[in-house]
């Protein structure tokens, strides 16, 4: 005891004093406009209630009503990839949080910073198989970056604030915040900041001066270098860094479907995607690499083809903020953990000293680089059947809209496409689903983009397999104004289960068709179905009419736009690594692979 | 495959022991043992875990156990440099012909007679592996009614303390 505290008169502490006594669900509201969020997207229901009362008050919060769990959880991903900030979506106990499980998980693959709050039953009721109760923290535990359950009103602050701090630091990624009813219920001083105590929760942002010092090593000493960019560079805010190294050290650049945008498609170093429907150039830039720097990229099987036979004769630098990534595809020969964008400042002074007034030499590496990428252009077939090329539309919905727009993709055909033919040129300009592959993440991304990032044009490049599994959240974006403009690449079929039975099943097209396309009963209409929704829809079956249609939703801004565009249902998406065999086989079309005679 | 003792410290929270006996499952580890307790830091627990796997799929599981925010520290123990015990309550079958011969093998193996019936015995035994194995082996012919065994615990040998910077901190 202080001197001070003898002679005092005894009374509650200072702080407590002070703060105000709030419920639990005041305290989470207020929890989240102190920390600056200002919108959120989620449904109400029985156990999350008492949240949406002290919500209706909130002047700083806007929230936005979705039609569907998933949808306001792919929203939040959505705002959070076009604008770097936190992603938040609440909903109810029992099926409203298990529909956000997709969410969930997609975040997870993509290491996506969003804050999922779930309202939970009374703790008296827990485990009794009470009306909407399920083990949302036990449910997500495998696809979380981390769950807190909270059945204390004290927790609820300290709780929010530990969210945000794990979701957005180190390798971001999603948490969940389970809230029983009766902890939003309690009263409870309401004391801001909270105390975050996370011992066991300490991100590496700064590498080890050694590893760095090797890296610089290899990069000066090596003829063919490739720089391999991943998802790591954009949620690391890291493409001026990348940009800077790219061009002192004169390598060539890779940026895969996670990094389309991180480096300018307009540079000359950009040899584009690799992977499974990668580049030439850039799947056999990796290939026959003597060095590979890997920049916060994960070896995803869709890059490495077989990854015992992926690049054998490359030496590996391995840049991650998550050890875990390090050598768990392939070993690393220089692993270095810490912040990519802090790894690049100093890759590039430690590599400048290293080279001192030399420089690479890898004149022989570009001259086969660009023989390849001058015998494979990204390129596409006309169709045979008089339909749309879907490759033109979406060439021409990214040149007529530009480098500013904001494009989500759905997955399938459509989003390799979009990734191959729409030309990026700044990082969170492409979003998509990468890991999860989730069909349904397209409309209402857009709608979370639009949201984060009104002032761009937003468009959902999608598919009509995937368009069909979330398209309510249209009604979102009609009621509370965002605008966003949906491309449907409407093939009439799933296309890329559609593709691989007709590369790998004998043509046997099994349950792929899907009658909304050309020559069919067409249902649903997806022109009737836009207008039911209160958009501006139209349909586009000439290649004539593609600029109009898409200059008409570029200038349509007083409520969302749909345009069918009914394409040929043949066309497939080149080029492409067969699953499980080596990248050098890769096809740049059907039957037609690279000949491997000019060896350098 | 071979086997590892880790030695994890964690924040002792609800759903702990569900976080990482989930992240070896899905990661495709096996845990041959598992025991659990509380440290001399209030709050911190502390888990032994036995894994057979070969060593880069260790780094791989050591890597992803300390992504999961409650794990604060993981130790390998090397059995060189640490004492490793097991602990074990068998009941063996015995009547007024064998049980001399019963209390003779605990004897020898300096383990005790914790419960007494006309038919069993219970006995405790404390231990390494070898140890604990022979034992069983010795007592197999009188008959084995019933086992309950714990898990591998783990210390390191010599003054220094796993939790120390951890209690620093």
């Amino acid at each position: 005891m202080t001197a001070d505290s003898v002679s005092a008169v005894p009374r509650p502490p200072a702080a407590s004093a002070a703060a105000p006594v709030l419920t639990g669900a005041q305290a989470l509201v207020r929890s989240l406009e102190l920390i600056g969020v200002t919108d959120v997207f989620g449904i109400p229901g029985g156990a999350i209630m008492e949240v949406y009362d002290p919500l209706l008050d909130s002047t700083e919060l806007r929230h936005i009503l979705v039609r569907h769990e998933q949808g306001g959880g792919h929203a939040a991903e959505g705002y959070a990839t076009a604008s770097g900030k936190v992603g938040v979506t609440i909903a109810t106990s029992g099926p409203g949080a298990t529909n956000l499980v997709t969410a969930i998980a997609d975040a997870y693959m993509d290491s996506i910073p969003i804050v999922a709050i779930t309202g939970q039953v009374f703790s008296t009721l827990m485990g009794t198989d009470a009306f909407q109760e399920a083990d949302i923290v036990g449910i997500t535990m495998p696809v979380t970056k981390h769950s807190i359950l909270v059945k204390d009103v004290e927790e609820i602050p300290a709780a929010v604030a530990a969210a945000f701090e794990i979701a957005k630091t180190g390798r971001p990624g999603p948490v969940l915040v389970d809230i029983t009813k009766d902890a939003q219920q309690a009263k409870a001083p309401f004391i801001w900041p909270p105390k975050v105590d996370l011992p066991g929760y300490r991100p590496v942002t700064k590498a080890h001066g050694k590893q760095i010092q090797a890296a610089a090593a290899l990069l000066a000493e090596s003829r063919k270098p490739v720089l391999y960019v991943g998802g790591g560079v954009i949620r690391g805010n890291a493409s001026e860094e990348l940009k800077s190294l790219a061009e002192i050290t004169g390598a060539p650049v890779v940026t895969t479907l996670m990094a389309r945008g991180a480096f300018p498609d307009s540079h000359p170093q950009h040899l584009g995607m690799p992977g499974m429907h990668g580049t030439v150039p850039a799947v056999l830039a990796l290939q026959e690499s003597d060095l590979i720097v890997a920049l916060g990229a994960r070896f995803d099987d869709r890059v490495t083809g077989k990854a015992a036979l992926f690049a054998p004769n490359a030496k590996v630098v391995h840049v991650d903020i998550d050890p875990a990534e390090i050598s768990k595809i392939r070993t690393a020969d220089v692993p270095i953990v810490g912040d990519v964008r802090e790894v690049l400042v100093d890759l590039e002074t430690a590599f400048r000293s290293t080279i001192g007034t030399g420089e690479p030499d890898i004149a022989e590496w570009w001259s086969y680089l660009d023989g390849l990428r001058k015998e494979f252009p990204l390129g596409y077939q006309p169709t045979s059947d008089g339909h749309l090329s879907p490759q033109y539309v979406i060439q021409r919905i990214g040149e007529l809209t530009g480098p500013e727009g904001v494009y989500a993709a759905g997955v399938g055909q459509h989003q390799m496409w979009a990734a191959q033919f729409i030309k990026y040129e700044r990082p969170n300009s492409w979003l998509n689903s990468g890991g999860a592959g989730t069909m349904g993440y397209s409309v209402p991304a857009a709608m979370g983009a639009k949201v984060a990032e009104p002032d761009r044009v937003v468009w959902s490049i999608d598919g009509d397999g995937c368009f069909q599994m979330t398209n309510q959240e249209l009604a979102t974006c009609a009621i509370n104004n965002i605008p966003i403009k949906v491309a449907i690449i409407n093939n009439s079929s799933l296309g890329m289960v559609r593709q691989w039975q007709t590369l790998f099943y004998d043509g046997r097209h099994s349950n792929t068709d899907l009658n909304t396309g050309h020559g069919t009963v067409r249902i649903p209409d997806f022109v009737k179905l836009g207008e039911a929704y209160g958009c501006l829809a139209i349909r586009v079956e000439k290649e004539e009419d593609v600029d109009a249609a898409i200059q008409l939703a570029l200038d349509t801004n007083d409520r969302p736009v749909v345009i069918d565009f009914v394409v040929s249902a043949d066309a497939m998406v080149w080029p492409m690594v067969p699953q499980g065999v080596s990248n050098s086989y890769v096809q740049y079309a059907r039957d037609h692979a690279p000949s491997f005679d000019e060896e350098i | 495959m071979s086997t590892h003792v880790l030695s994890l410290l964690v924040e002792n929270t609800p759903g702990l022991l569900t976080r990482v006996a989930g992240l070896f499952a899905r990661r495709g580890f096996n845990i041959d043992s598992l025991a659990v307790g509380v440290t001399e830091v209030p709050g911190i627990s502390r888990i032994t875990a036995v894994v057979d796997v070969d060593d880069l799929p260790l780094e791989q599981v050591t890597k992803q156990l300390n992504k999961l925010i409650n794990v604060i520290k993981i130790v390998e123990l090397d059995p060189a440099t640490s004492v490793q015990r097991e602990h074990m309550l068998v009941k063996v079958r015995t009547d007024n012909s064998t049980r001399s011969n019963v209390i003779e093998v605990v004897n020898l193996f300096r383990a005790s007679v914790v419960d007494y019936a006309a038919d069993a015995l219970v006995i405790e035994v404390t231990g390494d592996k070898g140890k604990v194995e022979a034992l069983l082996r010795a007592l197999e012919p009188f008959g084995i009614k019933e086992i309950a065994q714990s898990g591998l615990l783990a210390i390191g040998r010599g003054g220094k303390s796993i939790t120390e910077r951890v209690l620093r901190g």
